[in-house]
Formats: C-alpha cells, sequence, structure tokens
C-alpha cells in the first residue's frame, strides 16, 4: 500500500507558481470547454471563440481596459479587507451606492463644468461608498455581528434602494416609462480619452486614471506606512491583533470605509463614463467578480491589476460567445467560479509537497491521533 | 385583517419557512463539523435546477426531490474536496461555489424558463387538516412541508443522540481530540458537509416543485445566504432554526402579499425587508449571546479551521 504524504514547503516555489497557476486554469478551461460540448456546442470551438472576442482586435482589448477599470478598483478596496481576514464581500452594494451618490450630485448640479462637477461627484460616490461598507464594520466592532453575512445582505438592499431611485423619484419623465434617470449634464460625463489625444481609443475614457493612483496608493499604504505594516500584523487574527494592542478597531473601520469609498468611485466612473445616466444595468456584478480577482491576485497590487484585466477580458469573451453560440450570460460566472475554485484548489501545491511514502520504508510510530491526520492519505 | 386572511398569510409563511429550513439544517450539520460553507446560495441554485429537470424528464417529483438533495451533496462534495484535500479557504471556496452554482443553475436553466412541472401539490393530513385555524395553517400543505417538520428532530437526535453526532460535534470543536480518541474527523467533516449538503439541496428542490412549480432565473434569491445567517441567529440549534425560518417565511409570506394587493409602497422597498431583517436577526442574535455568556451561543470552536496535515 502506498501512502500519500503531505509536508509544507520549506521554501517559495518561485516560477514554479506560474506553472501551479496555469494548471489551474487549463483544468478550469477544459472544465468550461466539457460544458460547451454537453450543451451542443463546440467545445474547443467555443473556447476559440472566446479568446478571439476577448483578444483577437484591438478593439476588444480596449474594451477589456474599460471593463478592467471598475473590477480592478472595486477588487483593490476587497483586497484591503481580506488582508486583515475582514470579509467584505459587500462591494457591489458599494458599488451601488457610489452610482447613487454621483448620480444625486449629477442630477442637482447640472450646469456646472466637469473639472468642478467630477470630482464633487466623486467624492459623493465615496462618501456613499464608503458609508455603506461603514455599516458592516460598525455592526462587527460594536455588536460582533459577522461582517460577511451583513456586507453581503447589503448588497441586495443598496441595488434596491438603486431601483427604487430609478424607478421611482429619479425617473426621467422623458424616458417613455424606461427606468433611467436623465442623462447627465456635459460636465457630468467623464470624457473619452481618443478624441483629447487624437487616437482612436474606442470606448476607452479618463477613468482609467483613477486605476494607476488608487494602485499606488495601495501600494505605498501597505508597504510603506506604519499603519499599512499594522494590517498585514492583523492579518494573524483578532485576538493577536488585540493582544498586540495594535489599532484593530479602526483598521476594521479604515478598510471597510476606505474599500467602500474605493468601490463607490468605481461605481461613479461607471455610470458617468459609459452609460451617462443611472440606470439598473449599471449592476452587471463587478462587485463580485472583484472578490475573485482579489483572490486569484493573492491581494498584492499588481497581479490584481494583470487578473482585473483577465477577468474583464473573459466577460468580453463571453459577450462575444454568447452572441455567436446563444450561450446564456451565465457562462462568464461559471467560468469565474470554476477558475476560483480550480485555483483555491491548486494554490495547496505552493505551500505544500506531497510524496510518496512506500511501506518499506520506516513508518515512525504514531500516535493513534496521528493516523487521523490529513497528512497521510490512503492511495489505491 | 379578517381571520381568513391571517390564516392564509401564517399558511403562506410555513411554506415560505421550509426551503430555509432545509437550508439551514444543512448548514448547521456542516459548521457543527466545522466547516463553514457559503455556497448554499449556489447549492440551492443547483438543486433547484436538478429537481425541476429531474421531475420533467421523469414526473415524479419524488425522484426530482432525490435529484436535488443529491445535487446539493455533489456540490457540497466538491467544498469538501476543496477545503479539506486541498487545505482551501472555507470562506473563499464557498464564495465561488455560490458563484459556480447559480451561474451553471442559470446556464443550464435558460432553456427552460417558464416551463412548468408537477412538483408537489398540496396534499391534506387526513384530520388534522380539519382543526379549526391549526389545520389549514400547518396541515393543508404540501409533503414536503411534513417533511420539514420532521427534518429538525431528526437533525437534532442525530446531533444529541447518537455517537455519529457527537464525533461530528467533537470533530467541530477540536479534531485533534476527536482523533485522539479513535474518530476519524476528515471522515467525519466530509460526512457533515454532504449530509449537510443533501438538506441544502431539498431546499433548493422545494423552490422548484413545490414553490413555485415554474423554472424561472434566480429562483434561490438569496435564500442560501439568509440561511447561513439564521444558523447564527439559531445558535448552531435545530429547533431554534425553525423559529427563524417561520420568521422569514412570515416576511417573505406578508411582501408578497402587500405585492399583490396592490400598494402604494414600491415594489424595491418591500423587496429589501428580508435582507434587512437578516441584518436585524443578526442584531438581534449578537445581543442575545452576548447576554446569554460566552458558551451558550459560541460557534463550534474550529469552525473555518481546516485541519493541518501533521509535519
Amino acid at each position: 500500500m502506498i501512502r500519500l504524504v503531505v509536508r509544507k514547503r520549506a521554501k517559495s516555489l518561485g516560477w514554479g507558481a506560474l506553472v501551479v497557476y496555469l494548471c489551474a486554469l487549463a483544468l478550469a478551461l477544459f472544465i468550461c470547454g466539457v460544458l460547451l460540448r454537453l450543451s451542443g456546442r463546440p467545445g474547443l470551438g467555443g473556447l476559440a471563440i472566446l479568446f478571439q472576442g476577448a483578444f483577437g482586435q484591438s478593439y476588444s482589448l480596449l474594451d477589456d481596459l474599460v471593463k478592467a477599470i471598475p473590477i480592478f478598483l472595486c477588487s483593490l478596496g476587497v483586497a484591503l479587507s481580506f488582508r486583515m481576514q475582514i470579509w467584505n464581500i459587500g462591494a457591489e452594494g458599494q458599488f451601488a451606492l457610489g452610482a447613487v451618490g454621483a448620480t444625486f450630485v449629477a442630477l442637482s448640479l447640472p450646469g456646472l463644468p466637469w473639472p468642478v462637477l467630477l470630482p464633487l461627484m466623486f467624492l459623493a460616490a465615496m462618501l456613499a461608498g464608503g458609508l455603506w461598507g461603514l455599516i458592516p464594520a460598525a455592526l462587527r466592532l460594536r455588536l460582533g455581528v459577522n461582517e460577511i453575512i451583513s456586507s453581503l445582505m447589503l448588497n441586495y438592499v443598496g441595488i434596491l434602494v438603486l431601483d427604487y431611485l430609478v424607478f421611482g423619484v429619479w425617473k426621467d419623465p422623458a424616458s417613455f416609462g424606461f427606468p433611467m434617470t436623465a442623462e447627465f449634464g456635459p460636465g457630468g460625463q467623464i470624457a473619452r480619452m481618443g478624441p483629447t489625444l487624437g487616437l482612436n481609443l474606442g470606448k476607452l475614457h479618463w477613468g482609467l486614471l483613477a486605476c494607476p493612483l488608487a494602485g499606488v496608493a495601495y501600494g505605498v499604504f501597505l508597504s510603506r506606512t506604519r499603519l499599512g505594516f499594522e494590517l498585514a500584523a492583523c492579518g494573524e487574527g483578532e485576538r493577536v491583533a488585540r493582544y498586540a494592542q495594535l489599532p484593530y478597531g479602526f483598521l476594521v473601520l479604515l478598510v471597510l470605509g476606505a474599500g467602500g469609498a474605493l468601490a463607490g468611485l468605481a461605481g461613479s466612473i461607471e455610470c458617468s463614463a459609459t452609460l451617462g445616466r443611472l440606470q439598473p444595468t449599471v449592476m452587471v456584478g463587478y462587485g463580485y467578480t472583484a472578490i475573485v480577482v482579489a483572490w486569484l491576485a493573492r491581494l498584492k497590487p499588481w497581479p490584481i491589476a494583470f487578473t482585473s484585466f483577465l477577468l474583464a477580458s473573459l466577460r468580453v469573451g463571453v459577450e462575444v460567445l454568447e452572441l455567436k453560440l446563444q450561450i446564456p450570460a451565465a457562462f462568464g460566472q461559471i467560468m469565474e467560479g470554476g477558475i476560483l475554485l480550480c485555483v483555491i484548489a491548486g494554490q495547496f501545491f505552493l505551500d505544500y509537497t506531497v510524496s510518496l511514502r512506500r511501506p518499506e520504508a520506516p513508518v515512525a510510530p504514531v500516535a493513534s491521533g496521528a493516523s487521523c491526520a490529513p497528512g497521510v492519505k490512503e492511495a489505491a | 385583517m379578517s381571520p381568513d386572511l391571517i390564516v392564509a398569510l401564517l399558511a403562506a409563511a410555513v411554506q415560505g419557512a421550509a426551503p430555509i429550513l432545509f437550508a439551514t439544517l444543512g448548514e448547521i450539520l456542516s459548521e457543527k463539523a466545522g466547516v463553514l460553507n457559503l455556497g448554499v446560495e449556489g447549492v440551492m441554485a443547483i438543486s433547484a435546477f436538478a429537481a425541476f429537470f429531474v421531475c420533467l424528464q421523469t414526473g415524479s417529483a419524488t425522484l426530482g426531490l432525490l435529484a436535488g438533495g443529491l445535487a446539493g451533496s455533489l456540490m457540497c462534495g466538491l467544498h469538501s474536496l476543496v477545503c479539506q484535500v486541498f487545505l482551501g479557504n472555507q470562506v473563499v471556496s464557498g464564495l465561488a461555489l455560490t458563484i459556480f452554482g447559480v451561474g451553471l443553475s442559470n446556464y443550464l436553466g435558460t432553456p427552460y424558463v417558464g416551463a412548468g412541472t408537477v412538483g408537489f401539490r398540496q396534499a391534506s393530513v387526513p384530520l388534522l387538516a380539519q382543526i379549526p385555524w391549526l389545520g389549514p395553517i400547518l396541515f393543508q400543505q404540501d409533503a414536503m412541508v411534513y417533511l420539514g417538520y420532521l427534518a429538525p428532530v431528526a437533525v437534532w437526535f442525530l446531533l444529541n443522540r447518537t455517537s455519529l453526532g457527537l464525533g461530528l460535534r467533537a470533530t467541530g470543536e477540536m479534531p485533534a481530540a476527536a482523533a485522539a480518541a479513535g474518530l476519524n474527523p476528515q471522515r467525519l467533516r466530509a460526512f457533515g458537509v454532504m449530509a449537510g449538503g443533501f438538506l441544502c439541496g431539498l431546499g433548493g428542490a422545494y423552490l422548484s416543485l413545490a414553490y413555485t412549480h415554474m423554472w424561472t432565473i434566480g429562483l434561490s434569491g438569496g435564500r442560501g445566504w439568509v440561511a447561513v445567517a439564521l444558523v447564527i441567529f439559531a445558535f448552531w440549534r435545530p429547533f431554534r432554526a425553525v423559529v427563524g425560518a417561520l420568521l422569514f417565511g412570515g416576511v417573505m409570506a406578508f411582501q408578497l402579499r402587500l405585492q399583490a394587493e396592490g400598494t402604494n409602497i414600491p415594489s424595491s422597498l418591500l423587496l429589501m425587508l428580508p435582507y434587512l431583517l437578516t441584518i436585524l436577526a443578526l442584531v438581534f442574535s449578537a445581543a442575545r449571546a452576548h447576554r446569554a455568556g460566552r458558551n451558550a451561543a459560541a460557534a463550534p470552536a474550529a469552525l473555518g479551521v481546516n485541519i493541518e496535515p501533521e509535519g
């Protein structure tokens, strides 16, 4: 009988990690291909269409970039709280509140020029999103309410707040009954980059600038500030943090507030640049994709940027797939969930090694309990 | 409100409670064994479709129910695999399961939107259904609701009156001690997760087989998350889960009734009620837990912590 022995890796896998990620990705793609096949579409051909759609043309690459903007911003916010084991999964609702906050300013002060109006909109969005994020933080700190569930429930509530406004008091009388606000004034819309730069940049807009700003702030905060180090130390858990007299409560408020502000900013950029108004279609699940991104990227800023682009391109590819093969849009969700599951499983190999133990090898005498530990698994 | 209306509302509350109750009981089993499963929403979504599909193909609601349960077990087996064998983070794996499950359910279900199926119909219990008030509320329901009356007793019995249940609880509190006592914590956890998955699957099956009799997208509508919250509300106790589930079933019934009556309140505000109530329930249980002292309402000590290999 051959037994598998699992041990913690002594040293990091280095570039081998890339192999692990690629294998996990390949497995996820394989599963998706099989799924396409099972529903009567070409498996490999379908994946080819997906890649063609995501990366095949310059405009598809630009489209990827446009969709990566909100995902990146939300993901930074989510990653911030994941770093200290605060499970903020409320980016979707904070995104909605951000869109609402920005819309409130845009509709109240329609005549202002963009240098005044846009910053006000961003501010309102970050405030609204940040406050929405502070609700689970306060509930957790004051009452010990689990932030996973409260932040998730606030997603549903946030989206319904948006719906309420758009179907009700903010509905444009000239919209023929469609649930949407009036179009923002020219000062309330983020311009596209192409015309200003004299290049053909498709739908790419100046909101892109928020990404390097937020990314650098995230990196500097974590690696150059005292608070950032303390945040990393809080990742060991609340009891350790409190024992070490770290400002745990303050950090919980900070990560959820800042995360909410980032998601809110993403929401304001999305409705100002992409739609030019507020309507329910602004909610397409970027807040959930952001969670996938944050974890795939292991919470590091550069990988978050890269992974945001990757998952944004996945969305673009799936849109093409939808058109060409009449695939339901939910296929994108399957891919995201599948990739995440495969990668979490694969990350095991980053931290552990598995080796075979032959039966003739001297087996150390073990206590009865040890035989039940997962380290020793029986293989056929 | 007329008495008839109150009875109708309460009967609807019982019906609305059933799927949430099954899922909450399932999550209790899983968490008692030490595995946090945030995938309930996805599991319910998949099971709802599996049950619907099998019922549509075979014409048998019982087979559909079974398929829903098995689909739930399978999905949770995936969670078990990722967390127990590959030592993945339980929170993230659960979230991934939800994203995957909801996506797969919508993907497979899209061609069937609007299709109807037999499912379970109302089947009054002889004699008991004649009791004034209680009869129409409790005993003029479908077979799955009656199954729901038994489920908390069964889960309570399993956890508190059998050696298997003792092992499960030990694994959730301190796997090393369970192992030292000669138990196999990994196997027990896998059992807890997959048996819990079966119950969550029944909850999902209820949605398509008894609640609607029709396939629509987004059938689970956050009920899986409500179930995860109710486990905390219930202090991990099966009978308290009944109270929580009834509360939610009641709010959902009330909200649907109000919408049907055509009030002036915008539907988006009414739809918020269950989600706000979930947060309120958590606040309430946190305050109660504070008063009752730590041990009375504490989560299993090893909840969410994977069993690390030695060496």
